[in-house]
């Protein structure tokens, strides 16, 4: 990135956490946490204990980081070494992104950035002016992106709520800046578990590695009275309204499924897994020592900011996490896709000068679509 | 610890302070090597042991919940006790872990039994704190079934392979786990061997005792048996060779396949300077960083940890399993090609 536009979004960073220190506080039991953060241009600063709100925004203050993070896991010993920390437990977490989810909308808002000869275009295996496959993919999420996160969102507390006994007020949902949400668990009987158990515990969310006969169906002589039904709790009951659809039809297609025969149903079971299970990132789950983008800080993915959802339903991403300045700015724009912020259009640019708000040309740079005039 | 009844230590002898029960009973170990009529038990344990070795459960001389006579029970402790003895003699330690799993399951159809019994309350409670003194696991009775919570049914499910093992295959409600009788005790297979094995390897070594001499040179005989060998083809598992072709093709491979490739190469001893150019391909590919994570891998930099390839649960939750035949239920990747022999 250039020293310019390092600079403009160095500045318009840091006029944020000027302005809206109300909304970056340290987490409960911030002195038994992991804090590390990224400047522009440079590698990752970790290890670093931090025990409240002014020690961290002085943090803000003197190194006006592009990026910001801080563990789910508490240590006795945070600043140390990783293997002399002495992990105590760790907030169950959830990453959920628009990007894991197979959208069709996707392609017609992911840009292809040449690494070799910064060559804007959309979508491409290769770059349209030096064929290079150094390519840099770059999305600009759209409402279905944001639509559909939420309804994995949705699934998962369900999940949670329902079958793992965890209580509603102890779930909290964050935009995480980009392109989906953190679902954080607090206080639950899993902060104690390692990575392995944590793993386990995605493949259960995510209905990953069901047998068909947890679900009625046995290898030979398959008895229809051990087929699942309606009402049932957990899996059992999600599977019935996915696969049978309404109560009358279920005995018909339990029919079909014994008759089809027990590799058909295994089939079904997995075609069945990428509709109802819910589309979590596994990785991010079973870490147990990753630092996570903290509440409040600015995404130098995007220039918005990691923010509290009250209302998931009601919460619009391009208005509710965006709080750089209105002031106009002149940038040079390559930007072949249309988005939206605060309500307002821009796009699409070609190769030209434009004069936009500075959150709109955070944005755009950030994305690597425009740079300092 | 828990109050036993001259039944239960039959059935649990691992659960005895060794030491005082000979002693509450009027014995020295001197005894066993000298006097004929109690010679005989050093035969019972000598077989005890072989029949583990062999991957069988000893059969106990308690028939049904009752024992025949007055002399059973304490024959059956003492060929536990004596067993421990000779083991310890003997240093063999692949024969402690399979006496110790067979251990195990012998106990495991005791707890089962105490576990379902219906008629005798106290039976039961007293197979509930064995499962909670010994593997803190609290299990409660609920109808028909056992239940535990999600966390702890995790904490020893993860052990296991077998897919109707995995939590999405289990009744889940309200946080817990229901369990039959037989698969709570189940669950706890290993850690109960695990927990009788670390008995035995921290249990004192006699010196040697007279009379025992000949059963001791039998078990180091016997466990001859049990060195292995293994040959291995060279070939690379599926998983690996999917995740070079990606890069040999320009694909982005995440960054968990960039981790399980070069953890398994360097486990497979190749240098760092060796496995760097197979990311050449990767579209953000960057000389700097890529040798940096890999010595850090390596253990060369950072805390000096070597990783070493994730198993194949792990692969498969991450979608980079990419399993053939010839992967054999292999558990890690690490593994494919070796044959024992």
């Amino acid at each position: 990135m250039k020293e310019t536009d390092i600079k403009f979004l160095e500045d318009s960073f840091k006029k944020y956490y000027f302005e809206h220190s109300d909304l970056i506080r340290v987490p409960e039991r911030s002195s038994e946490r992991e804090f590390g953060y990224q400047k522009f241009n440079s590698g990752m600063t970790r290890h670093i204990s931090i025990k409240d709100d002014k020690e961290l925004h002085l943090l803000f203050m003197q190194n006006i980081p592009s990026d910001v993070y801080c563990s789910n896991a508490y240590y006795s010993f945070p600043n140390l070494p990783m293997n002399e920390k002495d992990w105590k437990e760790a907030d169950l977490i959830f990453d959920i992104d628009a990007k894991d989810l197979n959208l069709s909308c996707r392609e017609n808002h992911t840009v292809s950035i040449c690494n070799e000869c910064n060559q804007v275009s959309k979508n491409s295996e290769r770059c349209l002016k030096c064929s290079s496959t150094k390519i840099e993919k770059k999305s600009l999420p759209c409402k279905n992106c944001i639509d559909s996160s939420k309804t994995e969102v949705s699934k998962l507390s369900e999940v949670l709520i329902d079958d793992l006994a965890v209580s509603k007020e102890n779930i909290h949902v964050y935009f995480s800046g980009n392109e989906g949400f953190h679902v954080y668990v607090y206080d639950s009987q899993f902060q104690q578990i390692g990575s392995r158990e944590r793993s386990e515990l995605t493949d259960y969310i995510s209905f990953r590695g069901a047998i068909p006969e947890t679900f009625g169906m046995k290898k030979f002589k398959p008895n229809r009275s051990s087929f699942p039904d309606f009402d049932e709790n957990g899996w059992k009951g999600r599977f019935s309204k996915q696969v049978f659809g309404t109560k009358s039809k279920r005995s018909k297609i339990i029919s079909e499924l014994i008759s089809n025969g027990y590799s058909s149903f295994q089939k079904t079971l997995d075609d069945v897994s990428q509709n109802i299970g819910v589309k979590i990132d596994p990785n991010v789950t079973m870490d147990i020592h990753r630092i996570f983008r903290l509440p409040g800080s600015i995404n130098s993915k995007s220039g918005l900011t990691k923010i509290f959802c009250k209302d998931l339903t009601k919460f619009d991403p391009y208005n509710d996490a965006s709080f750089l300045s209105d002031d106009s700015i002149e940038v040079f724009a390559n930007c072949p896709i249309e988005f939206k912020l605060k309500n307002k259009k821009f796009g699409l640019y070609t190769n030209e000068k434009v004069t936009i708000p500075i959150f709109a040309a955070v944005y755009m740079i950030c994305k690597k679509l425009a740079t300092i005039a | 610890m828990l109050e036993l009844g001259q039944d239960e230590i039959a059935k649990y002898p691992f659960l005895a302070d060794a030491g005082q029960y000979l002693k509450d009973k009027g014995f020295t170990l001197e005894q066993f090597g000298t006097d004929p009529d109690l010679k005989q038990l050093i035969d019972k344990a000598f077989n005890r042991i072989q029949v583990a070795a062999d991957g069988k459960i000893y059969k106990s001389d308690i028939i049904g919940e009752q024992v025949s006579n007055d002399a059973t029970l304490p024959r059956e402790v003492f060929s536990f006790l004596l067993a421990i003895v000779l083991l310890k003699l003997s240093g063999m330690h692949t024969l402690i872990k399979r006496f110790s799993l067979a251990e195990a399951r012998r106990a495991e159809k005791y707890l089962e039994r105490d576990l379902a019994n219906i008629s005798d309350e106290s039976k039961k409670q007293l197979a509930i704190r064995i499962i909670d003194d010994l593997f803190s696991v609290q299990v409660e009775k609920l109808d028909d079934y056992f239940v535990i919570s999600v966390s702890d049914y995790l904490k020893h499910s993860i052990n296991f392979h077998e897919r109707e093992w995995k939590l999405i295959n289990r009744h889940v409600e309200n946080g817990k786990v229901f369990l039959t009788p037989h698969e709570t005790v189940r669950l706890i297979r290993k850690e109960l061997g695990t927990y009788i094995n670390s008995k035995i390897i921290n249990a004192k070594t006699p010196t040697m005792i007279p009379g025992f001499e000949d059963s001791v040179n039998k078990l180091v005989l016997l466990s001859k048996k049990f060195i292995t060998f293994t040959v291995t083809t060279g070939e690379h598992p599926p998983c690996i060779k999917h995740a070079i072709e990606e890069l040999e093709k320009g694909e982005n491979l995440p960054h968990s396949g960039r981790f399980m490739l070069a953890a398994f190469l360097l486990s497979k001893g190749q240098s760092v300077e060796q496995i760097a150019p197979l990311f050449k391909n990767a579209p953000d590919y960057n000389e700097r960083v890529t040798l940096y994570q890999l010595n850090h891998l390596a253990g060369a930099s950072g805390s000096g940890t070597k990783y070493t390839c994730p198993s194949c649960e792990k692969l498969k939750t991450q979608d980079l399993c990419f399993a053939i035949p010839e992967c054999d239920n292999i558990i890690n990747p690490l593994q494919f090609g070796k044959k024992r022999k």
